[in-house]
């Protein structure tokens, strides 16, 4: 499934094109498709996600053919592929966190934000998804919010309210702080 | 007191950084090979303390690092494997968490030994507070004159990078990991040529465990062969065991090989007993591919012996009645957890893993998550039970890569142990939608089972 069409042009800053040229110079020459994976995580945190756009681009700047990254950008699943939730709560679905109340989590996010897994909230702050094993499996239940995946851990449904009140806080205080 | 090599220092307030992890003696191990020893020398203590791959597989680490190729003109790559990623296994994002400067120095000796100057750490790109942790350690390391070029006044040269991954579990296999690490679909490589031969970017490249090249650590300090005085038999020195699942203390725990299974368990200095008065029905000892045991068997051996978490131990009574240390992900299961449900997740979990390069996991992993799903929802049938172990037989050692047994002996093992919950599952389907089976026959040790 290759993303939706995101027809805005996309342009990387300079910021961003600097940060790519350090990960270029990781590997040796010649080997600059090793980038590929990290460059993708940072033009998902850029953007939100992974535009067919911001691929192409990709693909310029890496000398590659476009399908080269769209295939990588399709195989892994951190990748987002469509416009989601400005946050996004991935919950680990795997054997260890069920034993701890995965499945429960799931179903009070479902309920808490009123959309189904991959949906995304009529303010478009918030989408959920069930992912595969974290490596937490003894803080479990467990989930993790891009792009820095700061991770939320021995999860209850307090804690579910507590987490998605203080994101809601820190969108609407936002404006002031750009302000000061 | 067990004795504890990587963990040793763990609680001491700031360990996390180079400073106070120098103070406790950190980067002895990089002073003593560079100055003192010839790689040569570093290969031979880690071949002497027997230490074999933590990762999952148990490959002797010494041996596999001896089979690396020394062709003249090509560069020699290490590359660490940190994206854990089997179900039940969490120690290596503990270890990197904190107490990073072990892998980074883990790193260096292992890295000059093999004769490598860039070395990569492929770590899970979920992990991305720990590839911070990992950065700023490197930089530290750097700074100190651990790393760059002419090491202490060396003459050796390592550059370190840190290497995000994407989200796939099939990347912690070796090939695949290279795969994504050279910027591809982490599609597993056929065998031979083996990385040793030709691996990252076609150069001989040896890829280790975190928990495997954090021991070089304590193994150079402390010298091969005192490193082996540890543990039974061919499971020398200490184990990280990632404990989950329904037990009073869930963590990571530094084990010698060795403990027996019903201390680990019970005794208050590790997992501290079943949780919430319960009893324990089952245990997956080595992350989820490995087969799952009922308590019984668990604790101890077909032949009544007491069971240890050793590599041989574990694996005593083979496949019909055994297991495997695996990776050391250690999930327990108390009275009330429902197996079919539980193997179906497991089974749903491969499925979404499977790289789709071969058609026995591929399409396989798809048909034992659908016929679990079923039995698990009520419309089951007898004759799935079958069809489930003649899938997972499908499916195992017809592969390129090692998913494919992975995804089929969870199934297997738990059809085998516990068939008579997968029956009740057809037979009484409105029963086990509501309720769980229970553990009420396992109070009483089970019959021998019948090898599957």
């Amino acid at each position: 499934m290759l993303s939706v069409n995101h027809t805005e042009e996309v342009i990387f800053s300079p910021e961003l094109i600097t940060k790519f040229n350090e990960i270029v110079s990781r590997y040796p020459e010649g080997r600059q498709k090793s980038a590929l994976l990290p460059i993708l995580h940072l033009v998902q945190a850029e953007y939100g996600w992974v535009s067919t756009a911001a691929m192409d681009k990709v693909a310029e700047y890496l000398h590659l053919q476009p399908i080269e990254v769209y295939e990588v950008a399709t195989f892994y699943t951190m990748y987002l592929l469509r416009p989601s939730g400005k946050y996004v709560l991935e919950v680990c679905r795997t054997g260890p966190c069920c034993l701890v109340g995965a499945e429960k989590i799931m179903k009070y996010l479902e309920e808490k934000l009123g959309v189904k897994e991959g949906e995304v909230t009529e303010d478009g702050l918030f989408s959920w998804r069930g992912v595969e094993c974290l490596a937490a499996c003894g803080m479990g239940p467990v989930l993790q919010i891009g792009p820095e995946y700061t991770f939320y851990e021995n999860l209850t449904e307090g804690k579910i309210d507590e987490l998605i009140d203080s994101l809601k806080l820190k969108t609407a205080a936002k404006p002031a702080d750009e302000i000061s | 007191m067990a004795r504890k090599l990587l963990l040793e220092h763990i609680n001491v307030p700031g360990i996390n950084t180079f400073e106070v992890y120098r103070q406790q003696g950190g980067y002895r191990a990089v002073e003593k090979a560079l100055k003192t020893m010839s790689p040569e020398d570093v290969v031979e203590e880690v071949k002497k303390s027997g230490l074999r791959g933590r990762g999952g597989a148990g490959f002797p680490t010494g041996m596999k690092w001896s089979f690396l190729a020394k062709p003249e003109g090509k560069p020699r790559y290490l590359v660490c494997n940190a994206d854990e990623s089997e179900p039940g296994t969490f120690k290596d994002r503990f270890l990197m968490t904190h107490i990073p400067h072990i892998l980074i120095e883990g790193m260096i000796v292992s890295s000059f030994a093999l004769g490598a100057n860039t070395s990569y750490i492929y770590v899970r790109g979920e992990m991305m507070p720990q590839i911070r942790i990992l950065e700023k350690a490197i930089a530290e390391a750097k700074n100190a004159g651990f790393l760059g070029k002419n090491i202490l006044g060396s003459g050796y040269d390592l550059e370190l990078y840190v290497q995000p991954g994407g989200g796939a579990y099939i990347c912690g296999e070796e090939t695949a990991l290279l795969e994504s690490l050279e910027g591809k679909r982490g599609n597993p490589r056929i065998k031979p040529p083996f990385p040793a031969v030709s691996g990252l970017y076609n150069c001989p490249t040896v890829v280790n465990n975190v928990e495997s090249i954090a021991a070089t650590v304590p193994i150079l300090n402390e010298g091969g062969d005192e490193y082996a005085k540890i543990g039974i038999g061919r499971s020398t020195g200490t184990k990280l065991i990632s404990a989950s699942g329904n037990i009073n203390k869930p963590g990571v725990y530094e084990i010698e090989l060795g403990v027996p299974v019903e201390e680990f368990i019970y005794s208050d200095e590790y997992c501290g007993g079943i949780a919430n008065g319960k009893r324990m029905k089952a245990v997956v000892a080595g992350g989820s591919s490995v087969p799952i045991l009922p308590a019984n068997l668990i604790l101890k051996t077909i032949n009544g012996e007491s069971r240890l978490m050793t590599y041989e131990s574990l694996a005593d009574g083979g496949f019909a009645s055994g297991t495997m240390l695996g990776s050391g992900g250690f999930i327990v299961f108390d009275e009330d957890q429902c197996i079919v449900r539980n193997t179906w997740n497991f089974a749903r979990f491969y499925h979404h893993e499977s790289c789709g390069q071969c058609s026995p996991c591929r399409e396989g992993t798809g048909w034992l998550e659908k016929v679990l799903h079923r039995m698990e929802y009520g419309h089951g049938k007898l004759s799935d039970i079958d069809l489930l172990v003649n899938v997972s037989k499908n499916i195992e050692g017809n592969t390129i890569c090692p998913l494919g047994d992975a995804a089929a002996w969870p199934v297997a093992s738990a059809i085998r142990h516990f068939r008579d919950e997968f029956e009740w599952h057809v037979n009484e389907p409105k029963q086990a939608m509501e309720r769980n089976f229970g553990l009420a026959h396992y109070a009483d040790p089970l019959p021998k089972p019948e090898t599957v």
